[in-house]
């Protein structure tokens, strides 16, 4: 059998056995003892040609119902975006794709440089001054948050809101444990966090609390009213886990006193990809700068005064500190933040800010045809680009039938939220046309009868 | 070459001009104010850059020319398993069927996807001989934490509550004793012995009644065998220990031997290292976590299983220790990793490590004439020699390192492990021919005789590179972390 990304041939294996002095390859295994010598052929399947391969690959993929063939009117931490062709021919570029962390930044300043105005750009967006490289996703960097608001505050209880979406607090929830930290989760009022309900968990033992801005169910908190309950507080950190493209339109969170601004930077030319790999971004103050998790990439000068880049405060992180460090995060997202950082300079400082109105406008149009066409919107805050929908029947039950006309309905609130049944939680994207709305709206109608 | 600073991409940007290509405004358009609170729209907007389609191009195309990949030339970055990334994994990454799912859709619509992750599970499952696994983990350290998480909460079930410890050797990665921090528990220090193994008696002090788990790459960061496992495995079994099996090194022993047989109960794999998802920069990778029989039933959830013909996810596992990241974890990179397996099968991946280990012994018998090799035996994947002899001439292992970029070629890891003095951690991998391996032993071994004959010309290197040697003390003592206008 040929291998083609093994290149010895017989030859060379005989040379280099030769200088190793040795007869064999075995030989140089014969250090792993018998008792433990896997026998036989391990049950795999056989190797596949490429040509076979991308066929059968293609075939799977072809099992799938992609967003591009149908309308989809999902979203709950997921979108789908419009994403320009200069993200993925940047992406593909080799130099970036098969390089490892920039630790030699003589040969990096290409990685190091695009980290930097990455950094940059989720500055910007939050309001916050420092932004590290990217972390796993917006869940576990809304994770690492917390741990480092019980670190940073001594105190070992941090105030969750339900609005947070499920799995982001499901991760708080494992991180938690491991640093032994109490999760109180703070309950809903019509979509929004319960804001009497935080007061009265509000004191001097709290870390942290968690918002999200805009929330799970698309509904905008009110972060102001959030910063002067947290502010009593003398040292309990405001954590935001905010969608960045949101923040195109919405104050950013660092206005409101944020402490730590977090989420997830898919919605900038990132493809869903059934949940991964996405981007997190992790933002914050000057006074936490060395305790942020992750890699940070800094301006510096050369030898002979040239401007460059470096990783840099690297006493934070686990190849230094070890069991000290901040974190344990070693590898990240570099390469999404890098596609995140092209999407975001294609989409610029004014087509940000058309992208997030589109979003809002034809969300808020959606809404109208849903309350013309006498289905039940419920909440009635502002939202961004998502709202929810009251039906009789069960959400599954009316997604299968949306199926068959061709549409990925919306996101079924009572798998999380068992008191929200027949809920659904529907995004519209700046990609949705009109028509779509309408055929969307029209068939939601048909079925709730 | 030398002395080029490039733009940054907020410095080419000029107002006015543009670059995205939106959807127009098809719906009746709505005035927000009498609804939306005035506090919440933004009055300043986020400073992106505004520069054309093509001034896009040519900054990233730039930044990519002052940047070095595996597919730039040879990359020997010990622990980090630099191997080619087939451009298949890439094609197949791409498919929209693949690439544009949404996670919540009905699992029904997505029955490919879940076919390959089940199937990736069964195979690693396979190669790792362990009883089952997850995929949730995002990267390395993410599956050490994983399973360390597991291993928690397995003594906790029983009403152990006092397995507080953590045992590492001193060889081992920084995430080691970093994860078992963020899992709540005391990282202890196993020391090596002078064969560059752990050392059974020094095991047997640290080990007792407090030992939660022994964490262990084998072969171990020195690139040696674990010769004694077995024993090591029966000195924390019989203490009530976990063994758990860091997958940084798999690239030495697929299809040779298996953590399971080794008697390890947890494992996690490097995706992103043995099976060729690519590095990306720094990320994404994927860290899928495999467990004994009796660790199954804390596993994350969801996983996925197969009832009848349909693939399902499962999230009725009340001991499971619960999600550790939204969704099922990183799906583009384990879709590459799948197909590389289906590329490869049984026969390849053997392959793969036994020339992994060819090419790493050839070296170092290539090396050692001229470099310390602390360690003299048969290696595995990769070897680590010891720069004392060039220090002594005054010449660092950093100064080396900083020569061979002169030559066009990434420098091994070094100063790692830290048992080693002046290490230099070289993993050649599979992919590399003979005459690549060749050049860089030349070029070391003409860096060798430059250290005797003209060390400045080492000391003063890189020569040929962008930029110079960076001023690090700067960078860290007066942060600069973004640009300002």
């Amino acid at each position: 059998m040929e291998f083609r990304y093994l290149p010895m041939t017989e030859t060379d294996k005989k040379e280099m056995l030769q200088t190793i002095g040795v007869s064999s390859t075995d030989e140089l295994f014969s250090d792993i003892p018998s008792s433990v010598r896997f026998q036989g052929e391990l049950n795999l399947k056989k190797p596949a040609n490429e040509y076979e391969l991308k066929k059968e690959l293609t075939e799977m993929a072809n099992k799938n119902a992609s967003l591009r063939q149908y309308t989809s009117f999902l979203g709950a931490g997921v979108y789908d975006h419009f994403i320009p062709s200069v993200v993925d021919h940047v992406i593909s570029r080799s130099e970036f794709y098969t390089a490892y962390t920039p630790y030699q930044p003589e040969i990096s300043q290409g990685e190091l440089q695009a980290i930097f105005e990455f950094q940059t750009m989720i500055s910007e967006l939050t309001g916050m001054p420092v932004a590290n490289s990217s972390m796993y996703d917006g869940g576990t960097s809304l994770a690492e948050a917390v741990n480092l608001s019980a670190a940073q505050t001594r105190r070992k209880k941090v105030l969750v809101s339900q609005a947070v979406h499920p799995e982001s607090r499901a991760v708080i929830e494992t991180y938690a444990r491991g640093q032994n930290v109490e999760i109180v989760e703070i309950g809903l009022k019509n979509g929004l966090t319960d804001l009497e309900h935080l007061e009265q968990e509000l004191d001097d033992t709290i870390a942290g609390v968690v918002i999200q801005y805009p929330n799970f169910f698309g509904q905008i908190e009110p972060l102001h009213k959030v910063e002067e309950l947290i502010k009593q507080q003398k040292k309990t950190m405001f954590i935001v886990s905010s969608n960045p493209l949101a923040l195109g339109y919405l104050t950013p969170p660092g206005e409101f006193g944020a402490d730590i601004v977090v989420g997830d930077t898919q919605v900038f030319g990132i493809a869903g990809q059934f949940g991964g790999p996405h981007c997190g971004y992790f933002a914050t103050t000057e006074k936490l700068m060395r305790k942020v998790p992750g890699r940070l990439v800094g301006q510096t000068k050369d030898e002979d005064g040239v401007r460059g880049f470096v990783l840099t405060l690297q006493a934070r992180e686990q190849h230094i500190r070890r069991d000290k460090a901040t974190s344990n995060i070693c590898s990240n997202q570099a390469l999404n933040a890098l596609a995140s950082s092209v999407a975001m300079s294609s989409i610029g400082k004014h087509g940000l800010r058309k992208m997030a109105t589109l979003n809002m406008q034809k969300a808020r149009y959606a809404i109208a045809q849903c309350n013309a066409a006498g289905l039940e919107v419920v909440y009635e805050n502002s939202s961004f680009n998502e709202f929810v929908v009251k039906f009789s029947e069960s959400v599954p039950a009316i997604n299968d039938k949306l199926f068959e006309k061709g549409i990925i309905g919306g996101y079924d609130l009572e798998r999380h939220y068992p008191e929200l049944t027949g809920h659904m939680l529907i995004a519209v994207t700046e990609i949705r046309t009109k028509e779509e709305i309408d055929t969307f709206v029209k068939e939601l109608g048909d079925i709730n009868g | 070459m030398a002395n080029q600073e490039f733009p940054l991409i907020f410095e080419r940007s000029k107002e006015g001009r543009t670059s995205y290509s939106l959807p127009d405004l098809d719906v009746p358009e709505l005035d927000f104010d009498a609804e939306l609170d005035d506090v919440y729209v933004r009055k300043t907007p986020p400073e992106l850059p505004e520069v054309s389609e093509l001034e896009i191009m040519r900054h990233y195309t730039g930044l990519s020319n002052r940047n070095y990949g595996v597919d730039s030339g040879f990359y020997p970055l010990g622990s980090c398993t630099m191997k080619y990334n087939p451009k298949i994994n890439e094609d197949v990454a791409r498919l929209e069927g693949f690439s544009h799912i949404h996670p919540y859709q009905d699992p029904k619509t997505v029955q490919g996807a879940m076919e390959m992750l089940y199937d990736l599970q069964s195979s690693l499952k396979e190669i790792t001989g362990m009883h089952e696994v997850s995929l949730q983990s995002a990267a390395g350290a993410h599956g050490e934490w994983t399973a360390l998480m597991m291993i928690r909460a397995f003594h906790e079930a029983n009403g152990d509550f006092n397995r507080t410890k953590v045992i590492v050797p001193d060889s081992a990665h920084g995430t080691n004793p970093a994860s078992a921090a963020v899992a709540g528990f005391d990282a202890v220090t196993v020391k090596s012995n002078e064969k560059g193994i752990v050392d059974l008696e020094d095991l047997k002090r640290v080990v007792g009644d407090d030992t939660a788990s022994l964490m262990l790459t084998n072969p171990n960061t020195l690139g040696l065998f674990e010769t004694e496992i077995m024993e090591m495995a029966e000195i924390v079994h019989a203490a009530g220990g976990k063994l758990y099996y860091d997958g940084a090194n798999l690239n030495a022993i697929m299809g040779y031997t298996r953590p399971g047989d080794m008697g390890f109960d947890a494992v996690h794999l490097n995706l992103h290292k043995t099976f060729t998802g690519p590095h990306g920069g720094g990320g994404p990778g994927s860290g899928p976590v495999g467990v004994s029989k009796e660790l199954e039933p804390f596993l994350p959830k969801p996983i996925i299983t197969k009832k009848e013909d349909q693939y399902v996810f499962e999230y009725d596992r009340p001991q499971s220790i619960g999600r550790v990241k939204p969704y099922y974890g990183n799906f583009g990179i384990n879709l590459r990793a799948y197909t590389y397996i289906r590329t490869m099968g049984a026969e390849g991946l053997k392959k793969v490590s036994e020339y992994a280990v060819l090419n790493a012994n050839y070296m170092m018998r290539k090396l050692e004439k001229a470099y310390e090799l602390p360690y003299n035996q048969h290696c595995k994947h990769e070897f680590v020699l010891s720069g004392s002899r060039q220090k002594k001439l005054g010449v660092r292992t950093l100064d080396i390192a900083k020569r061979l970029l002169d030559f066009n070629y990434h420098p091994p890891t070094i100063y790692f492990p830290l048992n080693v003095e002046e290490g230099l951690m070289i993993e050649p991998t599979e992919t590399e021919s003979k005459e690549t391996l060749d050049g860089f032993i030349d070029a070391m071994l003409r860096i060798a005789e430059e250290t005797e004959n003209n060390p400045e010309i080492v000391q003063e290197a890189p020569h040929n590179t962008i930029v110079k040697r960076m001023d690090e003390t700067t960078a860290a003592r007066k942060p600069i972390l973004r640009f300002y206008k």
